[in-house]
């Protein structure tokens, strides 16, 4: 048992910080630069895409492993994929406003966003890529646990990106730059240093998680 | 954008003065991620235009038939099938740029480059004409991928599409091969980009895809009370 949660625990903060979404594997760049300006829309957008990924992982994984895999149509991924999420967000909208409208007036405006936003179906394919061949070594209900795992540290980490470069931003809008790096230059190369202090996290996790258990 | 439009300036438009990356602020996650070498940002960059002109030619040949309310499921397939072929393609004859890309071989499909030509031109005009946008806007691509890739394959390994070309006992910037020197070089090419703009005289304003579908999002909102025209 103890095993398995330092599995899960390693995939979880794995996602988080080392491999983190938008700093380090530059997945959904468009929303963290566009909407990270102001911290209510950061939050707001994080949590969207945290929902927006177990929920698409959650119906894409089994979907590649029972219908594309079992019938040898891994070919159609992209395809179903995309159909699938841009459906699937449609459907969060109209749940959420139908039945939790506090919650859709918060999210509502990202959600569209996040149909043709590349970090949701790129948590998509990797789960798969990466856990897909769990399912024979160690059952389909483990590698989809797995999955889920992944896909919710995949949208903490983005969320923490978003509330982290956030702040950064908020200085640097003070800050006088040259004319020329004024604007989005100057944005992207407090990015670079942002995303500098996430490589120091490398190799990092998998100790700490096997000293604590 | 006027109408009548001379075919060899719709052509250029795309290579420098509506360069989709450093000028549109288009598709940025594959310019950051895809130029750690000039190889990997070259074959990226081909198989961004072969999906751009492809899906340029189809959805402008069948703007009159696809529905306004579906129009942009509709896109998605159609862009989806050509980024399937280029997937199938490469991983049958080109394994090794085909690891290179990895993920974002498929992620062409939501690249804002692709949606963004679609919406904006290839909807409006006729198929011969936004084959050569697709073009120029792929060239415009690939020229921004060639040299953002050779900033950082010089500096970070040394090499230049695979050739030694600082010598061997020099230490290499490695940093520039990971992601903050996908940033730092990117940010750094756009700051160039504007010195000239301004030197020239002619600022633009930058806005990200992020940012102009969050506008749009809330000139929207208070108009429309069920979002039908979204998705």
């Amino acid at each position: 048992m103890s095993a398995n949660i330092a599995t899960f625990a390693t995939i979880l903060f794995s996602m988080i910080l080392v491999n983190n979404y938008v700093l380090v594997q530059f997945l959904g760049i468009c929303p963290f630069l566009g909407v990270s300006k102001k911290l209510d829309s950061s939050v707001g957008m994080g949590v969207a895409v945290i929902v927006v990924m177990v929920i698409a992982t959650a119906v894409t994984f089994p979907m590649q492993i029972f219908l594309l895999d079992a019938n040898n149509l891994g070919y159609m991924q992209t395809i179903i994929f995309i159909l699938v999420i841009a459906v699937l967000v449609q459907l969060i909208e109209i749940t959420l406003k139908r039945y939790i409208p506090a919650l859709y007036n918060a999210l509502g405006v990202y959600l569209p966003l996040i149909t043709t936003n590349c970090c949701v179906l790129g948590v998509a394919i990797l789960a798969v890529q990466d856990y897909g061949g769990d399912v024979a070594e160690y059952g389909f209900g483990f590698a989809f646990a797995e999955a889920l795992v992944c896909a919710a540290g995949a949208g903490i980490g983005f969320l923490l990106a978003m509330v982290l470069f956030c702040g950064v931003r908020s200085r640097v809008e003070n800050a006088d730059p040259p004319e020329s790096f004024k604007g989005l230059p100057i944005t992207l190369v407090s990015a670079a240093i942002t995303s500098l202090s996430f490589m120091g996290f490398g190799g990092l996790v998998e100790n700490i998680i096997a000293a604590l258990l | 954008m006027a109408e009548k439009q001379s075919k060899w300036k719709i052509f250029t438009a795309g290579i420098i003065r509506e360069n989709p990356v450093l000028r549109l602020v288009l598709g940025c996650c594959s310019a950051l991620a895809i130029t750690t070498t000039v190889s990997g940002a070259l074959g990226m960059g081909l198989s961004m235009t072969f999906v751009l002109v492809g899906s340029n030619i189809v959805i402008s040949a069948l703007r009159k038939v696809i529905p306004d309310k579906v129009h942009l499921p509709c896109y998605i397939v159609i862009i989806a099938t050509f980024v399937t072929i280029v997937d199938m393609v490469l991983h049958a004859y080109m394994a090794d740029l085909y690891q290179t890309l990895g993920v974002f071989l498929a992620l062409i499909v939501v690249n804002c480059i692709i949606l963004g030509r679609a919406e904006m031109f290839a909807c409006k005009h006729t198929v011969v004409e936004s084959a050569l946008d697709g073009l120029g806007m792929g060239l415009g691509y690939i020229l921004t991928m060639f040299l953002m890739s050779s900033i950082r394959e010089i500096i970070g390994s040394g090499s230049w599409l695979g050739i030694q070309i600082l010598p061997e006992g020099l230490d290499k910037f490695g940093l520039m091969n990971q992601a903050p020197g996908g940033f730092f070089v990117f940010g750094c090419l756009m700051a160039a980009c504007i010195w000239v703009e301004r030197k020239l005289n002619k600022p633009i304003e930058r806005k990200t895809c992020g940012e102009v579908l969050l506008e749009e999002q809330d000139a929207k909102q208070p108009a429309t009370a069920e979002g039908g025209a979204d998705q």
